[in-house]
């Protein structure tokens, strides 16, 4: 019966499509048709933005426009400095024998809309591969990260944000280079994983990432330890929230490498599982 | 065809061409980036229903699967999810549609809303089962707006088989 094999066809993609992730190829091919339709929908979402910015008032713009100078002022001394430090640092380095840091590349964009699915904490961005952006870079905002991009499109790329479940973040702990990782734990709030009860993680604590992926830059700021609860078995319930505001920013930078991370080292004879991460 | 089955006008043959373009708005209409607002009516599975009732013989699972799997897309959706919940909402459909073509629209309304809830639930019970987190109470409100559009919606979308024969076509001399 039809019915039978179109609900089967249906399962056996769904479980290919979030299981294994199999149908990514067909996703980005079959875009390309519904791409026309998706630009025509955007047009008046489009046109009802611009239209607020265009009605927002004289003094709005005008008290933005003081604050923007203002923290450009303090910007503008701290990359000096910053400058400096680095020329120091290259020194330094060169000085130790060590390799030199890795270039970053960055995009920026801007945040147009959440993504339709409910299911999941996404939004879309105005940038796409068209601009250089690629799977697997970190999007921050001046406080600090909010997402990673999952998926691009040519003019567009979807970010999964870091309080969606299946979002997963490397993480250190800034103030003694506790390693974890921290993941989505719904409510706007984020867990910090299999950390062992009797590790020191306090309350108050930064946490960063910590670049052992390969992807991300080491040392973007993310989140900040709420409580802690050791109560639990085998690992602590540690429980976070993010430093930038997630769920409510617009300017965002994306962050990747500027050259590919380093080839991974031979699998040893008896491979220890590894948690896989959606990229 | 009679816009009910009670009626006595006589209707104009459904053209497939205008129910496949009547789709394809709706669909253009699902890929609005209306955000995470509550209650954003789910025009695809309307189109859907009203043409599995109305022409069941012409729009039907295949329609279904295949206009599931562009929102699916369009929607960065999990591959399948629209889909599933389309095929079986127009297979539903289709297995109803000679009952409740005897009732005047507004009650056609009331009969569709059960299909449209359970073309959510079909979707909200596949993506918890992969684990995603409940999207909230609130998303069903789509289904009590897509049906509440049904009226509306059966008017439009039979407006081009209300039109006359025109007389030159036929008149004697």
């Amino acid at each position: 019966m039809r019915l039978l094999v179109l609900v089967s066809v249906c399962l056996a993609m769904l479980v290919a499509d979030l299981k294994f992730r199999y149908l990514e190829v067909v996703r980005q091919a079959l875009s390309v048709a519904t791409w026309p339709l998706q630009m025509a929908a955007a047009a008046p979402a489009d046109f009802v933005r611009n239209a607020a910015v265009y009605f927002g008032t004289l003094v709005e713009v005008q008290k933005d426009n003081s604050m923007l100078r203002g923290r450009e002022l303090e910007a503008a001394q701290r990359l000096l400095r910053f400058e400096q430090l680095e020329e120091e640092n290259r020194r330094l380095r060169g000085l130790l024998g060590m390799g030199a840091s890795i270039a970053a590349k960055s995009v920026a964009a801007e945040i147009l809309y959440d993504a339709p699915d409910p299911f999941d904490r996404k939004v879309i961005l105005n940038r796409g591969s068209q601009q250089g952006v690629e799977a697997g870079m970190a999007v921050v905002n001046e406080q600090g990260m909010i997402g990673q991009v999952t998926r691009v499109y040519p003019v567009q790329a979807e970010v999964t944000l870091l309080t969606d479940k299946d979002q997963a973040v490397p993480v250190q702990v800034a103030r003694n280079g506790l390693r974890g990782v921290l993941a989505g734990a719904g409510q706007g709030r984020l867990e910090l994983r299999f950390t062992l009860s009797g590790a020191d993680v306090r309350v108050g604590d930064r946490l960063v990432t910590s670049g052992l992926d390969g992807l991300f830059l080491a040392g973007l700021p993310v989140a900040d330890v709420v409580s802690v609860d050791r109560d639990a078995q085998t690992f602590a319930v540690i429980v976070c929230e993010p430093v930038a505001g997630v769920e409510r920013t617009t300017q965002v930078l994306l962050l990747g490498r500027a050259e590919p991370p380093p080839p991974r080292p031979a699998p040893e004879p008896e491979p220890e599982p590894r948690k896989g991460r959606k990229g | 065809m009679q816009p009910t089955h009670r009626s006595s006008r006589i209707l104009q043959p459904a053209k497939t061409w205008f129910a496949y373009l009547s789709l394809l708005v709706a669909l253009a209409l699902s890929y609005i980036p209306t955000g995470l607002t509550p209650g954003v009516p789910d025009w695809v599975a309307l189109v859907l229903a009203f043409w599995s009732i109305r022409e069941p013989l012409r729009v039907g699972m295949g329609a279904g699967f295949l206009f599931g799997v562009l929102v699916d897309i369009g929607h960065g959706a999990a591959m399948g999810q629209h889909a599933l919940a389309y095929v079986v909402l127009c297979y539903l459909a289709t297995a109803v549609s000679r009952r409740v073509l005897w009732f005047p629209p507004t009650q056609q309304a009331l009969q569709m809303f059960p299909l449209l809830l359970l073309t959510q639930v079909i979707m909200v019970v596949v993506r918890l089962l992969a684990g995603a987190e409940f999207p909230g109470w609130w998303y069903f409100l789509s289904s009590l707006t897509s049906a509440a559009l049904w009226v509306p919606l059966n008017y439009l979308l039979l407006l081009p088989q209300y039109q006359p024969v025109d007389r030159d076509d036929n008149r004697p001399i």
